[in-house]
């Protein structure tokens, strides 16, 4: 698998570590109730298909990306810098 | 037909024309009393449970492929009662039980060899860890030795003790684990469910879940909708998806799983060696393959296959901790979807929806679990209670933070485990 690092070009997964959806891009509040933050710390939807995830590009430019992933097939088909989908 | 030796004979002399299929290819009915969505490992022991101990006949299995064709055949067939927390322990503890007397209890054969597992440590923390593992499994009422270097060189000489980046310190011994046949415990499964009445329905996949006033009333399937007042969800991989049908979202995300089997060799390894200082552990077919793990890819995945970077790394690993292995040919991969939960320990609970139960989150644990698992899950459906043995599986535990189970002690969140 190769991840297109917007900074790096096309990197080998072996410089990445993933953590997860994106679900960690949408943080609830301090003040959510507890049922959202347990929402957000352990359900997942979990798809069979395409998915988004943070991806760390922890041995290469330090980057934490969005990438656009298919579960099934391990396609990689995009990725973005994480500080770009946030804005 | 009871299997026997005497069978074994007069078919032989017979010319083994009178063998019959193993179980019914049966058509669905339209309505019973339980469906069980998933025909593996845990679906088809569940159905034998309640068969057997509950008496509910009634029951229909439903696999969407054919039976055993999804983690119970994907695995490195591991059966084991080495864990540490309440919880976890009188649960494996209880399924090492029923493995021990499987065989009988099936009349099939599962190949249940209790060879022993044996954990290796690397340093004189990994060696306290491994004392206290032990007596907690000795406290629980199973076995554990606590063997030195020496120890370790008389059983397991193959290993490189010689070797100074991570010398073998000895290894926590439990001699009850072992190995079985994982094909054959699900066809012994199916066979005894099949026996005793039970419904297995193959090429049978559900595409939704009928509630009615918060109440399940049956499901939807390709071969048409069936009825039944009560439905467990035991589909492992697909955990998610069929629990979405029921408008849940599970606390769990789906990773691969890798392992890995050598061309077959004579004997060389007795017992299962897990190394303690990379992701490598190890047993022998009765084929004679070596078979061989790591760990996950770690990135959500329902591909069943993995990729280069963890093969790199287990076989890394397995040339660090016994470098004969490197004049083994390795024949072929696989990878399994491994329902993850959070703390990493599983599920077996009610839903918000009357009548309708889960059993899933068993990580990369599942095999050791399928007898278990499928007694506990059989006394949860039949009664409404929990089985002593499964009462902390709860699915509420994530939310209210009560009761987690995070054997490796590395936090209760998703990609830690």
């Amino acid at each position: 698998m190769l991840i297109p690092c917007p900074q790096c070009g096309p990197r080998d997964i072996r410089e990445f570590t993933c953590k997860g959806h994106e679900t960690y891009m949408h943080r609830p509040s301090p003040a959510a109730p507890p049922e959202a933050w347990d929402d957000h710390l352990h359900n997942r939807d979990n798809p069979a298909g395409p998915t988004r995830e943070m991806w760390h590009h922890v041995a290469g430019c330090g980057a934490w990306l969005v990438v656009e992933r298919n579960t099934v097939t391990h396609a990689v088909t995009g990725a973005m810098l994480a500080r770009e989908v946030a804005r | 037909m009871r299997y026997s030796g005497w069978q074994v004979l007069a078919q032989g002399i017979t010319g083994n024309r009178g063998w019959r299929p193993a179980w019914r290819d049966t058509a669905p009915k339209p309505a019973y009393d339980i469906v069980i969505i998933g025909g593996g490992g845990h679906g088809l022991a569940t159905a034998h449970y309640l068969a057997k101990r509950h008496g509910l006949t009634n029951v229909a299995v439903l696999e969407k492929g054919y039976l055993g064709g999804g983690n119970v055949g994907r695995n490195t067939t591991i059966v084991r009662a080495n864990y540490g927390l309440p919880g976890n322990s009188e649960f494996y503890s209880h399924s090492l039980k029923l493995w021990e007397g499987l065989e009988q209890d099936l009349n099939y054969n599962v190949m249940h060899s209790q060879r022993g597992v044996i954990n290796l440590f690397h340093s004189d923390g990994q060696r306290d860890a491994a004392a206290r593992r032990g007596n907690m499994m000795i406290a629980q009422g199973d076995d554990a030795i606590l063997l030195d270097r020496d120890g370790c060189r008389e059983i397991l000489p193959y290993l490189d003790y010689d070797q100074t980046r991570f010398p073998i310190y000895g290894g926590l011994y439990h001699p009850r684990g072992g190995t079985a046949r994982h094909d054959a415990v699900a066809w012994g499964f199916a066979r005894a469910a099949d026996r005793r009445g039970v419904d297995l329905i193959q090429n049978c996949e559900v595409t939704g879940i009928d509630i009615e006033n918060g109440r399940v009333t049956g499901v939807q399937t390709t071969r048409g909708s069936i009825r039944a007042r009560k439905v467990g969800i035991v589909v492992a991989g697909r955990s998610s998806q069929v629990a979405a049908m029921a408008g849940m979202r599970l606390p769990i995300e789906s990773h691969i799983l890798q392992a890995f089997v050598t061309e077959g060799l004579k004997p060389v390894i007795d017992h299962v060696v897990t190394y303690g200082m990379g992701h490598f552990y190890i047993s022998q077919s009765d084929k004679g393959g070596l078979v061989f793990g790591g760990d996950l890819d770690f990135y959500a995945s329902y591909a069943a296959r993995g990729n280069l970077p963890m093969a790199e790394h287990v076989v890394e690993a397995a040339m660090t901790l016994m470098p004969v292995i490197g004049q083994a040919r390795m024949l072929r991969s696989w990878g399994g979807i491994m329902d993850m939960s959070p703390d990493g320990s599983p599920i077996i609970d009610k839903t918000h929806v009357e009548g309708l139960y889960l059993n899933c989150g068993w990580c990369y644990g599942g095999f050791k679990a399928v007898p278990g698992s499928g007694d506990c899950f059989a006394h949860l459906i039949a009664t409404g209670q929990p089985h002593p043995a499964a009462t902390r599986y709860r699915l509420d535990r994530f939310a209210t933070g009560h009761g987690l189970m995070d054997e490796e002690g590395t936090g209760s969140q998703h990609n830690l485990h």
